[in-house]
């Protein structure tokens, strides 16, 4: 008996040889390539910056001293710091309940069949494509007092020319606008395709049901569009919050910091003054409120749907 | 109830002439199907009277009243659409409600309606989950039960049944019919399928290429078909198609098959045109396996329906007859067998499709 029983061991053995499926160490091979690439290129300069946010590392003479929090008490503390966060949070407000307001917007408008549609599409797409060099520099003509298109506009009415780049309290919105003028075809693409995975049939079924446009909108896009609307707020926060390229080349953060936002503070600290430390620490608390803004958004958004 | 006329009814897509110069009065209380292939016309029609189409030109009259310049939700009808198209992020119950509180029904009355219908259709245990959350079969209810509600003029329903699977259809099918025998709600019911049209429908409006082939009950469509394609349409198997001679012997028309048989019908010669190629309509049930018959055969296929037997018999000059024969039939293929005809059943179709009947009386 004991003997039959070893002896059927090998061949059982046998019998399983081949493909199998189920769980095996050999299927991690698969995703090897990936993780390496998001340990070395992700992980690690994350908790890499946490480190040196930690420590006095300046680039200049190549000197690096840990700190603890020094940095971190040091920006609390920072006046402008603390105004770059003001006007990144400020800006954040701004662009995205703009970026969802008019995407949406444009979506529902171009979201028709024929060439009118189509070419509308591609113009307000059109500009997503533009660096931001090209954008600013549109916009930096756009906005010069005197022999700017708006000035010139506002000159019809009789106002005169405003200088909105230079000032305090024009020169952010201005940013703004630029900014929501550039990229507002990315979120109106994602609501359209939102917009095109509702069935037709459902509105054919509400028309019979006496709902007007209004209703129709109400019940049955909006309630259809709940996830790409999240994607678009999410992806927006996450995005603004990094604004870097049209606030330095517009304004420089002037005048008087007001548009001054975090990164630029950050690349300035880092690279302009070599104090590497202070430039991490400030990271690190941009990375902390950007985590926190779109996990709210998330959460927010998931009660409202349960 | 209601009752819907459609008065030179005409609708273009573009240069495409759709519909054209359609007239049609349906009765209130009626159940009505269109019965065609896809592309026919059939859907457009309905949604016409629904009035997610414009029509071109014509008019539709629902309870007298000229409705086509009306927006869908003003003519008082009900749709139930082919995928249902329920409102996924409602409630069944808000589904039922929602045409009821765009027209500013008081919440009580709605709450009566709503579980009223609930109850008829026997889905009152779903009235709290959405869509998703429901089998194909639950969520035809529903969408009847949206229509119900509302306690429209009219029913319409865009092939309902087709999205379910075979035995479920059968049993909505027979619910359907017991619920028209309760309303008694003017419905019309587009269908491809014949036996849906036949077992529903009081009357069945054939539709073939954007044109009405015919209008009748079920047994005038399907006993005296105006033409060759109401005959191949409705019916199963499709009926059988002969070339023939026509002879006259004593007014009535003497056929002579390819073979040579003759068939002696009871179809009236006056009524025939002259000097036109014309073919013999047969239906299996009048073809029998006899071996006394004048048909000689050899059997190719048998098909076994239990109840019947369908015999597909190849004669001498190679056409193919499908014959009926008993449940139990003997019948194999290869054998040599003999048909008869029953010349009392006999069709005649003209070379434009138009058929010919013996008259009733003169079949007596």
């Amino acid at each position: 008996m004991t003997a039959a029983a070893a002896r059927s061991t090998p061949l059982s053995r046998a019998a399983t040889r081949g493909a199998r499926i189920g769980p095996d160490w050999r299927n991690g091979l698969f995703v090897v390539p990936f993780l390496l690439v998001y340990l070395g290129m992700l992980i690690y300069p994350l908790f890499w910056g946490m480190w040196i946010s930690l420590q006095e590392y300046d680039m200049f003479d190549q000197s690096a001293t840990y700190a603890g929090l020094v940095n971190f008490k040091r920006l609390f503390g920072d006046a402008i710091f603390l105004g770059t966060v003001r006007n990144t949070f400020v800006f954040v407000l701004m662009t995205v309940p703009a970026f969802v307001i008019i995407g949406l917007g444009l979506a529902l408008a171009l979201n028709r069949e024929g060439r009118t549609g189509a070419t509308l599409r591609a113009v307000f797409f059109g500009a997503s494509v533009l660096s931001v060099t090209i954008v600013t520099i549109i916009w930096k003509i756009m906005y010069l007092p005197d022999i700017g298109l708006l000035s010139h506009i506002l000159g019809l009415f009789g106002i005169a020319p405003i200088p909105f780049l230079t000032s305090q309290s024009l020169a952010l919105p201005a940013v703004a606008v630029t900014t929501v003028w550039w990229i507002i075809g990315l979120p109106m693409m994602l609501f359209l395709a939102a917009l095109q995975q509702i069935p037709g049939e459902l509105y054919e079924a509400a028309a019979l049901d006496n709902a007007g446009r209004w209703r129709s909108l109400r019940s049955i896009t909006l309630p259809s569009i709940t996830r790409t609307f999240v994607v678009v707020v999410i992806y927006e926060i996450v995005a603004q919050f990094q604004l870097f390229g049209q606030a330095l080349l517009l304004t420089r953060g002037g005048p008087n910091n007001t548009s001054r936002p975090i990164v630029l503070f950050i690349y300035e600290t880092g690279f302009r003054d070599w104090n590497l430390g202070y430039a991490a620490a400030a990271s690190e608390i941009l990375f902390l409120l950007m985590a926190i803004a779109a996990m709210a958004q998330y959460i927010a958004s998931r009660r409202r749907e349960a | 109830m209601s009752s819907i006329e459609l008065d030179r009814v005409s609708k273009r897509f573009g240069p495409v002439e759709v519909i054209s110069e359609l007239s049609l009065r349906i009765e209130s209380g009626e159940f009505v199907a269109f019965l065609g292939a896809s592309g026919c016309g059939k859907t457009t029609l309905l949604r016409m009277i629904a009035g997610l189409e414009t029509i071109n030109s014509g008019e539709i009259r629902i309870g007298g009243e000229r409705v086509d310049e009306l927006p869908p939700g003003a003519r008082g009808v009900a749709m139930v659409f082919q995928h249902y198209a329920l409102y996924p992020h409602m409630t069944i119950y808000d589904n039922m409600a929602f045409g009821l509180k765009n027209i500013g029904v008081e919440r009580a009355m709605i709450d009566e309606r709503v579980r009223q219908a609930a109850k008829i259709l026997e889905i009152e245990p779903l009235l709290a989950r959405k869509p998703g959350q429901l089998s194909g079969g639950q969520r035809q209810r529903v969408a009847i039960g949206r229509a119900l509600v509302k306690d429209p003029k009219a029913f319409l329903f865009d092939e309902p049944l087709s999205n379910l699977d075979a035995a479920l259809r059968i049993r909505t099918r027979v619910e359907l019919a017991r619920l028209h025998q309760q309303t008694r709600a003017t419905t019309i019911f587009v269908t491809h399928d014949q036996v849906e049209a036949m077992t529903l429908a009081g009357r069945i409006v054939v539709m073939n290429a954007r044109k009405i082939e015919q209008i009748g009950t079920p047994m005038e469509i399907y006993g005296r078909p105006a033409s060759e394609f109401v005959a191949r349409f409705v019916g199963s198997p499709p009926m059988n198609f002969l070339p023939v001679t026509v002879a006259g012997q004593n007014g009535h028309a003497l056929l002579t098959l390819p073979s040579g048989a003759e068939l002696m019908t009871h179809i009236g010669l006056e009524s025939l045109p002259a000097n036109e190629a014309l073919r013999l309509g047969i239906r299996a049930e009048a073809i029998r396996l006899d071996s006394d018959g004048p048909l000689p055969g050899k059997v190719e296929v048998v098909e076994r329906l239990g109840d019947r037997t369908h015999v597909h018999v190849r004669l001498a000059d190679d056409s193919t007859l499908i014959a009926e024969d008993a449940g139990h039939s003997r019948a194999a293929p290869g054998d040599a067998v003999h048909l008869r005809i029953d010349a009392g059943q006999a069709h005649l179709f003209d070379a434009q499709g138009r058929g010919y009947r013996a008259n009733e009386e003169a079949h007596r």
